[in-house]
């Protein structure tokens, strides 16, 4: 198994609350590097919520979460060096409007990495044609579809170098023909060996890449299994009743 | 298409646009030619107070040529006159090139005229310096001040209505809510109590042998006021910014001021720019309040040159307050021009 390989991700009884609604009921998990961790879950289970945890857009209450060796506080010395090192996807893409892809791409080496311009424009390059859009690079975001601004949105992170990819809901704001194009991004990323955590309603790609899939259900992670496990012997009832509704 | 055919299809092309045609026509035919006549035909435009005195019917040009100096300068000495030209010349030397978007070298620019023309402007106007006379500011006057206070304002105004609207939004409790004391208690205070707090109550509370000069503290009193009200209009263009571009920004690293800096301040300020020049025009025309204080704008010397003996004319004090108001239009259409202008440039191929 991938035990073998350093501890990534460690979330030990974790628990979160909006107020007096408890979002997050004593989460325990860890990602191992080169795993692929897919969560899954009905909505307003706490799996976005668990995700942004992660990189600290979210605050936990209690618990642990440590990542790539370093424990998430208040401290923001700490939050930066976490999120330098881990590339996070939207379900909006968020990308910066004002700005060329290139722009999108070369922003944050060059302002949180300190790299040269043109080294940063070199790698965001790369990137970009690992995405299939090296000729859109001059574009504004506005002026691709959806497809395209999500791939675009995968370059943007991955041009930090991120030990970790968090993707939450990536192709969820998608139309169906542009899914596709950007699961195919994202498998080659997961075959390359990238430390991946994907909330994803896409069973077809937790089939195909995931070392584990987790559900979530309630703030609680209700099973956690390789997806060979999981999608033909699931054991809990509320695992079984939401596999039902969505193969 | 014809003349004749344009005509009717746009202006006469049923009976209730046709009325409305009229009616326009109408309100022109009795507003427009006493105007052209007052303004030109009947106006006098050589002479003095005596060529004046006997007309009725039209502006009295002279007047204005006779004291555009005071008009300008106030009563700032003749012989330094240069000083106020030169601080002119050398602020469009670095406001225009600011302006054209093609110009090179922003940044540098932009720390000219931000950090290093007022510094040069100060010494050039008030002098006091080895070389120069100092000239004290009760000697300002006339386009000078309206100059100096509405650029003081607009320069001051800018940055620190940002960081109020930051601070207003900001996640610690202390900066927000001095933040929301500093701009509830200025907008909900009138200027022109303002001013005179400034000048008349402010001199009772500063230490003994501590004096501030009149002008100066008009300035910090106006700067303060407007810094309050770009405050909210730089605060609605924050609220336009979706959280995603904030979060995404911080998801890569950047810290706190990157993101303001780099991400959400250059799209939310694009939003307000028709709100920032509105108040820049607004904050513009309300120097002219500083007359209340004693201290005399355009408005103020043009009203001080009407109590001259040798220009009491019948159509002075008209003459006089057409020609500030056109000096003030002039002004303040040219900052709404340029403010359409930049919105044009700045929404080609950017949106959404």
């Amino acid at each position: 198994m991938m035990s073998e390989t350093p501890l990534m991700i460690s979330i030990e009884h974790v628990n979160k609350w909006y107020d007096d609604f408890q979002v997050l009921k004593d989460i325990n998990l860890t990602v191992h590097e080169g795993e692929r961790i897919v969560i899954a879950g009905p909505s307003g289970s706490g799996k976005s919520t668990l995700i942004r945890c992660i990189n600290r857009l979210e605050a936990h209450q209690e618990g642990r979460i440590v990542v790539d060796n370093v424990e998430l506080t208040d401290d923001l010395k700490r939050i930066d060096a976490v999120r330098r090192e881990v590339g996070m996807v939207f379900q909006q893409f968020n990308l910066f409007p004002h700005m060329t892809v290139l722009e999108n791409c070369t922003l944050a080496p060059i302002w949180v990495r300190k790299m040269p311009q043109a080294d940063a424009e070199k790698l965001a390059m790369t990137f970009l044609e690992r995405v299939r859009i090296p000729e859109q690079a001059k574009k504004f975001p506005g002026q691709l579809s959806g497809g395209q601004q999500q791939r675009v949105a995968i370059a943007r992170a991955l041009c930090m170098q991120p030990k970790i990819m968090l993707f939450d809901e990536p192709t969820s704001a998608l139309d169906p023909e542009m899914i596709k194009e950007v699961l195919d991004v994202m498998v080659e990323l997961a075959n390359d060996g990238m430390t991946m955590v994907c909330v994803t309603h896409e069973m077809g790609f937790a089939r195909q890449v995931a070392n584990r899939v987790v559900f979530m259900d309630q703030g609680e992670i209700v099973e956690e299994a390789a997806p060979e496990i999981f999608f033909s012997t699931p054991k809990n009832e509320r695992t079984k009743a939401f596999l039902a509704q969505i193969l | 298409m014809k003349p004749v055919h344009w005509i009717r299809k746009n202006l006469f092309p049923d009976v209730w646009n046709s009325a409305l045609t009229l009616f326009a026509l109408w309100i022109i035919y009795i507003s427009l030619p006493p105007l052209l006549v007052w303004t030109f035909f009947s106006a006098v435009w050589e002479g003095d107070g005596k060529t004046c005195r006997a007309i009725t019917t039209g502006a009295c040009w002279p007047f204005v040529k006779a004291n555009l100096g005071q008009f300008i300068y106030g009563r700032y000495p003749e012989s330094e006159l240069w000083r106020v030209n030169l601080t002119f010349v050398l602020g469009m030397a670095g406001l225009i090139p600011m302006l054209m978007p093609s110009a090179p070298a922003k940044k540098w620019n932009l720390i000219y005229l931000v950090i290093a023309y007022p510094l040069i402007a100060i010494v050039l106007l008030a002098g006091d310096r080895p070389g120069l006379v100092g000239v004290d500011t009760s000697l300002w006057g006339g386009l000078l001040v309206t100059m100096v206070v509405a650029v003081t304002g607009i320069v001051v105004s800018l940055p620190l209505g940002i960081l109020l609207a930051l601070g207003r939004r900001s996640d610690m409790p202390a900066i927000r809510m001095l933040s929301i004391l500093f701009i509830e208690f200025w907008r909900a205070v009138p200027l022109v109590t303002v001013l005179f707090m400034a000048s008349v109550m402010l001199p009772l509370f500063l230490p003994e042998g501590v004096s501030l000069d009149n002008l100066l503290r008009c300035l910090i009193g106006v700067a303060l006021f407007s810094s309050a009200y770009m405050a909210e209009v730089v605060r609605g263009g924050l609220q336009a910014i979706p959280r995603g571009q904030m979060e995404a920004a911080r998801a890569v690293g950047m810290s706190y001021w990157q993101t303001m800096g780099l991400i959400v301040l250059p799209q939310a300020l694009r939003h307000v720019i028709p709100g920032i020049v509105n108040t820049f025009i607004g904050l513009f025309k309300d120097t002219t309040l500083v007359l209340i204080v004693g201290i005399f704008d355009l408005l103020g010397q043009v009203r001080a040159q009407l109590s001259d003996p040798n220009w009491a004319v019948p159509e002075g004090a008209t003459t006089g307050y057409v020609f500030a108001a056109l000096i003030f239009w002039v002004i303040c259409f040219g900052m709404s021009r340029y403010s359409v202008f930049m919105e044009r440039r700045l929404n080609t191929g950017h949106r959404n």
